[in-house]
């Protein structure tokens, strides 16, 4: 199985790095984006055939590593 | 005395504290690799600055695997002084022995430059040679210094004289402006409920010796070794 897992600043939280983005985009003449935030991509295979079982370790995974969930906030696809 | 600086891979400002604690300040020095996993026969524990594991995920986040660090935590329970700097702040947030987290400056840039911290606390066994409210001219370089808590944790640590450094103005005012990263509360280093255990962005290694034109860096150095006496003097009375 394997999982897609996103991590990104929690809501509320400043990312420097979209702001930066933001201003380039803006610059760039796409006048229409806002609230552009930035994250990370981590994708793995799991030896489990379980969905539930899968879901239960990724999220421990999340919160233990991938994530610091003091400014971070994550979320995932298993497939 | 036996100062303990903990080496990982990527830390680069290890031998500018053993040069500063041996050198400058008289004391023996044990250079301690991440895969140590006993500090035993230490007195003190320095986590350096640097870019253990080259940053990867987040700063600090994999240091704190190092095997080491259960025998830092083992150390800092046993109210042993364990003192971060830099990376080494960075690694003691994401192991949990200091709470908060870093985020990016919020220039996004790596800054390099003196910065004035203003001594909150001197009644700590990393200040108690500064005076309160004294000015320190200390260095910075970091990418990821933006400290942040939840509004609870933050108000605990003010509550409880947890801030012990703030970013200032050359005259000691706190000031917006005086803030070189974006960190909350202008906070430069903060300590445990405990009180054993530091963590500081700006380098007092990098200024400890007249040499190098700022002695600023050695009062929080130095205050540590005489930190480290008072508490063997205290076991030897009892």
């Amino acid at each position: 199985m394997k999982a897609k897992i996103h991590v990104t600043l929690k809501q509320g939280i400043l990312d420097p790095q979209g702001k930066a983005i933001e201003h380039a985009l803006d610059s760039l003449g796409f006048k229409n984006t806002a609230n552009v935030r930035v994250g990370k991509y981590v994708e793995l295979d799991l030896n489990q055939t379980d969905k539930a079982k899968a879901e239960v370790e990724v999220k421990s995974m999340c919160e233990k590593l991938l994530a610091n969930t003091i400014i971070e906030e994550y979320r995932y696809e298993l497939g | 005395m036996n100062i303990g600086v903990v080496v990982f891979p990527g830390s680069n400002c290890d031998h500018d504290c053993r040069h500063v604690f041996q050198d400058v300040l008289g004391q023996a020095v044990t250079m301690v690799w991440h895969k140590e996993t006993s500090l035993v026969g230490l007195d003190a524990v320095i986590l350096p600055g640097g870019f253990s594991y080259g940053d990867y995920l987040r700063t600090g986040a994999i240091a704190r695997f190092s095997p080491v660090m259960q025998a830092v935590k083992q150390f800092a329970a046993g109210g042993g002084l364990v003192l971060g700097i830099c990376n080494g702040f960075q690694i003691l947030l994401e192991a949990g022995l200091l709470s908060g987290a870093m985020l990016r400056n919020k220039s996004l840039h790596f800054i390099c430059r003196e910065t004035y911290v203003k001594v909150e606390n001197a009644a700590t066994p990393f200040t108690s040679l500064c005076k309160s409210g004294q000015v320190l001219k200390i260095p910075i370089a970091h990418a990821d210094g933006n400290y942040y808590t939840d509004p609870v944790t933050l108000a605990g640590l003010q509550a409880n004289a947890q801030i012990i450094f703030r970013y200032c103005r050359a005259d000691g005012k706190v000031t917006p402006e005086a803030c070189p990263n974006g960190s909350l509360d202008n906070i430069a280093g903060i300590r445990n409920a405990a009180g054993n255990v530091l963590g500081m962005m700006p380098h007092p290694e990098r200024c400890a010796e007249a040499a190098l034109g700022n002695e600023d860096g050695r009062l929080i150095l130095a205050s540590m070794v005489e930190g480290v006496k008072k508490a063997k003097h205290a076991e030897v009375v009892v």
